[in-house]
């Protein structure tokens, strides 16, 4: 099948289509730009959301929930969700779908699983072109599922206007260390497990960080806590309120256009990065090693090494 | 440029709950260099097909130790061909007597693993099988 007929069966909501598109994106197969440039402008409207947080908070059964809201109210809904390669075999094992059983024969519903591939930041390289993909193909909601993520993995924040950060109760200090990065790019919170002992103590705790944040910058909007069950949908419809209510408001103060700004002009910059990167890559490959060859016998060192490389390409 | 990731779903299909066969070939076939999708338990063959056609696997291992494989493979291969996916690869692992080994494979498996099958094997089939199709 060519590209054009991809994109053609992809826009007339062919899941199939979009199926192959994603691999493609994937796989970097050289359709791939065209495949976007036809996408694109079919892009846009939906709704983005985007959960992030440490392994095993709940991610994929909260968002099970969270379509089925979606859905009683005849949204389409699209989830990218992404779990680690391995580092050395390149190889996966994908599980977020083992939640979201009960969803796997509604046609209003798509899921993506994704290895991220080595690529860094808790989403895969093909992420938000997937994403992209699924907006094309007709879904109201786009929800981004971030593997597992330390203190660092923010990329989820420009692929989505709403960011969810899930936590759960007991992990104590944890919430401590996570002061910076990903705790500072959450609009919402949500503690997850609310039936925990010690599930008060983390909200409480979640709070006390956010207000000294508040207190140092008080006109930036105080980020909402949500306590939340994912076994038994427990809060799930408040959190839902909360997305919405953001997107309200990041709509009405013009955030939204900035941010949608910066995300796509960010994507535009690492798109391009990574391609020189490959680039330089394929240089070095390509027989001449003599430039690095100095580099290792220091008559040259790596900062002028990759100035003369850059210059070549 | 990238070469093409082979993805596999391995799915447990109908009412057994024993998944260790299942995981130890999702492991195997990760440490191949294999995307395993994993879905858990209990699937129906609808399940396990629409998640082959979202997920666009190449390959499907069911594992199934319930006796209830001659309805229930045939059925995943039948809903392949009804999608337009009669080239995924489909293969089977569990306690399949002798005799239904033969049947499967007239119904369009490619392979089947009984109990004690090195998965050296099985990923090698894999391998060999995704390639060809």
């Amino acid at each position: 099948m060519n590209g054009n007929e991809l994109t053609e069966r992809l826009l007339s909501g062919d899941r199939r289509a979009l199926a192959r598109v994603i691999s493609k994106i994937e796989d970097e197969d050289p359709q791939t730009p065209d495949i976007i440039s036809e996408l694109y402008q079919h892009t846009g409207a939906a709704l983005s959301v985007g959960f992030t947080g440490p392994p095993g908070a709940g991610k994929s059964s909260i968002i099970a929930k969270l379509i089925e809201l979606f859905r009683e109210e005849d949204k389409k809904v699209g989830v990218v969700s992404v779990d680690p390669s391995s580092p050395f075999t390149k190889g996966a094992i994908l599980g977020d779908r083992i939640r979201l059983v009960d969803h796997f024969l509604d046609k209003n519903v798509f899921i993506r699983s994704m290895g991220n591939r080595g690529h860094l930041g808790g989403l895969a390289g093909g992420s938000r072109l997937a994403g992209l993909a699924m907006e094309a193909y007709g879904t109201d909601v786009v929800i981004y599922e971030t593997m597992g993520v330390g203190q660092g993995e923010v990329e989820v924040a420009s692929a989505a206007d709403t960011v969810v950060l899930c936590l759960q109760p007991g992990a104590g200090d944890a919430v401590q260390a996570l002061k910076a990065g990903v705790m500072e790019i959450a609009d919402i919170f949500c503690i997850n497990k609310s039936d925990h002992p010690q599930a008060n103590e983390a909200k409480a705790e979640v709070r006390s960080t956010l207000e000294i944040g508040h207190e140092l910058d008080p006109d930036a909007p105080m980020p909402s806590i949500i306590m939340t069950r994912g076994d038994t949908g427990e809060g799930i419809e408040e959190l839902k309120e909360k997305i919405e209510e953001h997107r309200a408001s990041l709509e009405k103060s013009g955030e939204l256009e900035k941010r949608q700004r910066a995300s796509q002009r960010e994507f535009v910059v690492s798109w391009a990065a990574n391609k020189m990167q490959n680039k330089v890559q394929e240089r070095l490959q390509r027989g001449d090693t003599k430039i690095m060859e100095r580099v290792y016998k220091r008559e040259l060192d790596p900062i002028s090494a990759s100035e003369k490389i850059f210059e070549e390409i | 440029m990238p070469e093409e990731t082979t993805r596999v779903v391995v799915a447990k299909v109908g009412l057994d709950g024993h998944d260790r066969g299942a995981k130890i070939i999702a492991r195997a076939l990760r440490d191949a260099g294999m995307e395993v999708i994993y879905t858990g338990l209990h699937q129906t063959p609808d399940q396990i097909v629409e998640t082959t056609i979202q997920e666009d696997a190449n390959a499907i291992g069911v594992s199934i130790l319930s006796g209830a494989h001659m309805t229930l493979v045939p059925r995943i291969i039948e809903l392949l061909e009804e999608n337009d996916a009669g080239d995924v690869v489909v293969f089977v692992g569990g306690t399949i007597p002798k005799d239904d080994i033969d049947k499967l494979k007239e119904a369009g498996v490619g392979e089947v693993f009984t109990p004690g099958t090195p998965t050296k094997k099985a990923v090698e089939y894999v391998q060999e099988a995704v390639s060809a199709s």
